[in-house]
Formats: C-alpha cells, structure tokens, sequence
C-alpha cells in the first residue's frame, strides 16, 4: 500500500516539469561549482607536491563540493516538499485516502518513500562528480562513501521537515516558506560558537552534524540525530493528518 | 439481517457553529436512501463523517457492523465513497487512476485490471481510458469519480450529488447504475433535484440545519395523484371510490387523491370512470416532496 502510494507521488513528481528541471538546475550547479574547484585545485598542485602537503584531490575538490551540495539541496528542498500533502488538502484528493482502509501513518511514508526516491536520484547524479575523479587520479573512497552517506542523511532529514510541514497547510506557497525557515535556521544555529547556550545550539544545528562525514567520520551521535530529526518529524506528521481529520 | 449502515446520534461542530446535530439512521442492504437538504445543512458533513473523512465530535458510526471510530481500517474496506468534487489527480490517466484507487482499497493485483475494465463499460469510460484526466469534460470527470467509489464493489456506497454536471442522458445512465447497484449494497446519496430522488430511492431522509427533519419512504409521496375534471365537482363522489385513502380539493376542477397502499393507478382511474365523472386527467403528482421539502425547511427557518 505504501508502495503504491510512493509509487503514484513519484510519476506526478516526474510528470511534472518542476522535479526535471530543479534536477537539471541542481545538477548544473554542482558541476559548475566541482569544474571550479578541480580548476583551482590543478593551478595550486606543483605548490603542493613541492611542499609535501597531505592535502590531495579528495581534500581540495571533493570536500567543498559536498559542502555546497548540502546547502544547494535545502535551497531546493522545500520547492519539491511543499506540494506533499497540501496539494492534496487543496484539491480534495486527501478525501480519497482518507476514506480508504489505510492507516494514516501509511499515507506519510508513502509520500515520504517517493520524496526520498527522488532524492536517491539526485544522490546518484552527484556521486558520479567526484567518482569521474577515478579516471584520472586517486581519490579516498572511504571518506567520498562516508560523505555520501552524510549527504544522504541530510537530504532524508530535509525531505522529513519539508513533510511535516505541508502537512500544516492547504497552502504549498506557505508549506515552502515555513520549510525554508525551519532549515536554513536549522543549518545556522551553530554561527553563535562560544558560550553555554552556545553548545546546545550547536548540537542543533544541521551543518555541525554535516561536515564530520565530509571529513570522513562517521560517528553513531550524528547518525542518530539524524534518525531522531527524522522519525519525529514524520511522526508529528501523521499526527497533524490525524488533527486535521477531527479539527477542520 | 443487520444493516449495512447504523448512524447513532452522530454530530459535528466547525468551530462554534454545529453543522450536524444528533443524526441518526440506519440503511439496509438493497436499499437507496436519498439525502436531500437546503445548502449547508449538514449533508456533505454527514456523507465525511461516515466515509471516515472527517471525524465526528460524538455518536456512532458503524458499517456492515463495524464500528467506523473503533476499527477504521476493517469498517472503510466495505465503503466507497464520492465526494462532491470527485478527488481526481489531474495528471493521471484514467485506466492508472482508477488502477490506483483499486489498490488503495486493497483489491488484489490480478483482478485489478479485469475491474477497471469492468467499471469503465458500467460508467461509460471505455472511450476516455487512456486520456489525461485533467483533458477530461466535467460530465467525463463526475464519471471517474463515480467509478472510483463502486471499483472496488464496496457494500456501502456514498456519493455526494452524483449527478451533478452530467447531461440528461448521462444522468439516465447513472441513474440506471445505480438501481442496478442497490441490488445487494446500501447506497446514500445526496442531490438537489427533487424528481431524482422519486425515481431513484426508496426512502428519503431531509435534513435542515444539521438536523433530521423529514423521513419518509418515497413510495408515500408517489401514491398522491392529481385528478382534473371536465366539470365542476364537490369531490365527495371521487373520495367515497375504493382505494381513496385521503382527498384535498384543489379548485372546483382539480383534486390531489391519495391513494392507499397496494392500490393500482388503473383501478381508480376506471373506478373514476364508472362512478360518471368526467375524468379529464389523470397524473402522478411530482409536487409532494417538494411540497413537503418546501415545509420542513423553510417552516424551521421561520420559526
């Protein structure tokens, strides 16, 4: 049931020209941004052999790229989420799910499952930017695994918060804007870095349990505070579909 | 035999103002209950809250002897429902879309395709299978959605003005459909067009401001005939005929009969005859319910 759920979310997801060309935009920056950084990287090379530096390809080229990837995808993020579920108060057809012998919390994980097959794809196109390094030099497959697998985390725990929010409106423009805020403040609060409260907000923070996998560590805390980010945004999601069913 | 819907005084509040009030009926198996009701007298409200769209403040709901509240999931797999604005995805095709709706009712892979066929040849969709719904005319559209609900051959079957933006011959075929469906299924519906329900349901429920006022079997109202006479006539002869249960004069021409039950039309239309009135015609009279429409909804607002 899940799977015919997420399986109807993603062709409408494709069949629109919406995920197509966030996709290519995406794709197109990212690719800009790595030919910049492999540019840079080859002028400042014979600096680097002459001095021994341990910093290699991986280090120059690959870490700035998933840097920027985790920030270009939150910028997309709410415009792909924000349909979700409001399109789906908006026009009525929630009416044809709700009235169909299905748990609600089925309904989430469909619409969920098709955003995070989405966003595989995405995952895919840019894993192959830095694997296209091969050809041509040595790059630490481990640290690009752990880095992928960070990314990954990242964009499950956008797609979960771009949910729950359209799960509070009938409106998709709102959905996207609420969704913005909450990830870009999310991506922020480690700025303030000195004082108590400081610390907290730090844990909060998404970057600062970003940027370990780009350096290759892979650490059980960040891992679950991404599943934590992530399961209690989806949780609170079927419950607004719940409130929704007994409030409107 | 336990009926197929049991409705205990369910109600429904938007915020401060009560939509529905204290309904409560039941509806057997073979049976077509119509819904009829001013706009905005709780109607669609009450339509949700038995498909389980919407959750009802306080009451009961139970379907094929399910309670709705209690077991949602098992109590849904008998329903089909059709909202007012039939929940259609615009980019979908309708052979996909109505695929979709099967699964979501849970109806096993290998019939889906037989059943999308078969509902398609019974609403008259064989023609639009592979259109984009969103390509769709309004008459086509209602029919998707009308599809969506009996794919599944629920028991209990709600549709929401099922006839609405359909033209007359579509409306026949629909009407058609139904009666053919309610020979082992409990449908409700809902419509404003009064002659729909005398020629489609066998009882008629009539709510005003979220509560029941009227109800009815529709065979009471379709025992009123009109009589017009060629001359003038003080009625006593035609209301002292066997099978007359009631008489109201008219004018000095025209007289409403009510018949009694189990009375044929052809016998008091010869026993007119015999008795030596001049009987100049002779019809059904389509005015009842809206007579009876018109007091109980607007009496209620006067009062």
């Amino acid at each position: 049931m899940i799977l015919a759920l997420a399986g109807r979310e993603l062709r409408a997801l494709f069949l629109s020209p919406l995920a197509w060309s966030l996709l290519g935009v995406a794709c197109f920056i990212l690719a800009w941004l790595f030919l910049v950084q492999i540019e840079s990287f080859l002028q400042i090379e014979p600096q680097l052999n002459a001095g021994r530096s341990e910093l290699g390809v991986t280090d120059l080229v690959i870490a700035p790229l998933f840097d920027a990837a985790g920030l270009l995808f939150l910028l997309l993020t709410p415009l792909l989420t924000m349909r979700l579920l409001s399109e789906e108060y908006r026009s009525g057809t929630i009416r044809l799910l709700f009235s169909s012998p299905l748990p609600l919390y089925q309904i989430v994980l469909g619409k969920y499952l098709a955003q995070l097959g989405l966003f595989l794809l995405l995952l895919l196109l840019t894993a192959l930017m830095p694997l296209s390094l091969l050809l041509g030099s040595a790059i630490d497959l481990g640290r690009v695994a752990a880095a992928l697998l960070g990314l990954f985390l990242l964009l499950a725990s956008y797609a979960a918060v771009g949910l729950l929010l359209s799960s509070l409106t009938a409106q998709p423009a709102v959905a996207a804007v609420t969704t913005y805020g909450v990830l870009l403040l999310l991506w922020i609060l480690n700025i303030p870095r000195s004082d108590e409260p400081g610390q907290l907000l730090q844990w909060l923070s998404l970057a600062g349990h970003y940027r370990p996998f780009i350096s290759g560590l892979v650490r059980s805390g960040d891992v679950a505070y991404f599943l934590l980010l992530i399961g209690s945004s989806l949780w609170l999601a079927s419950h607004h579909l719940e409130r929704r069913r007994s409030e409107t | 035999m336990a009926a197929l819907i049991h409705i205990e005084q369910l109600s429904r509040h938007y915020g401060e103002r009560p939509a529905v009030a204290g309904i409560g009926f039941e509806l057997q198996a073979g049976e077509v209950l119509g819904f009829l009701g001013p706009n905005g007298a709780g109607k669609s409200t009450t339509m949700q809250m038995i498909s389980g769209v919407i959750a009802p403040d306080s009451g009961s709901i139970r379907i094929d002897g399910i309670d709705l509240l209690r077991e949602p999931i098992r109590a849904k797999r008998a329903l089909g429902y059709l909202p007012e604005n039939p929940p259609l995805y615009p980019e979908m095709r309708v052979d996909e879309y109505l695929a979709y709706c099967a699964r979501l009712h849970r109806m096993p892979r290998p019939q889906i395709g037989h059943a999308v066929q078969q509902v398609k040849q019974r609403c008259g969709l064989e023609q639009v299978g592979s259109r984009v719904i969103d390509h769709l005319s309004k008459g086509y559209r209602q029919r998707v959605g009308i599809a969506q609900a009996i794919i599944h051959q629920p028991r209990v079957i709600i549709l929401d003005e099922p006839t609405s933006g359909l033209d007359p011959n579509q409306i026949q075929q629909i009407r058609h459909l139904v009666r053919e469906l309610a020979d082992d299924c409990a449908i409700l519906l809902s419509t404003h067009i009064l002659p729909e329900v005398q020629s489609l349901c066998d009882r008629v429920l009539i709510l005003n401001q979220g509560r029941l006022v009227y109800s009815g079997r529709v065979a009471e109202q379709s025992r009123a005939l009109l009589v017009t006479l060629g001359r003038d006539d003080d009625g006593r002869q035609l209301a002292r005929l066997p099978g007359v249960a009631e008489l109201e004069p008219l004018d000095r021409q025209r007289f409403r009969l009510i018949l009694q039950p189990e009375t044929p039309v052809e016998e008091i239309s010869r026993a007119i005859i015999e008795s030596g009135c001049a009987l100049h015609g002779l019809q059904r009279d389509q005015d009842s319910l809206e007579r009876i429409f018109g007091q109980v909804t607007l009496g209620e607002a006067a009062a």
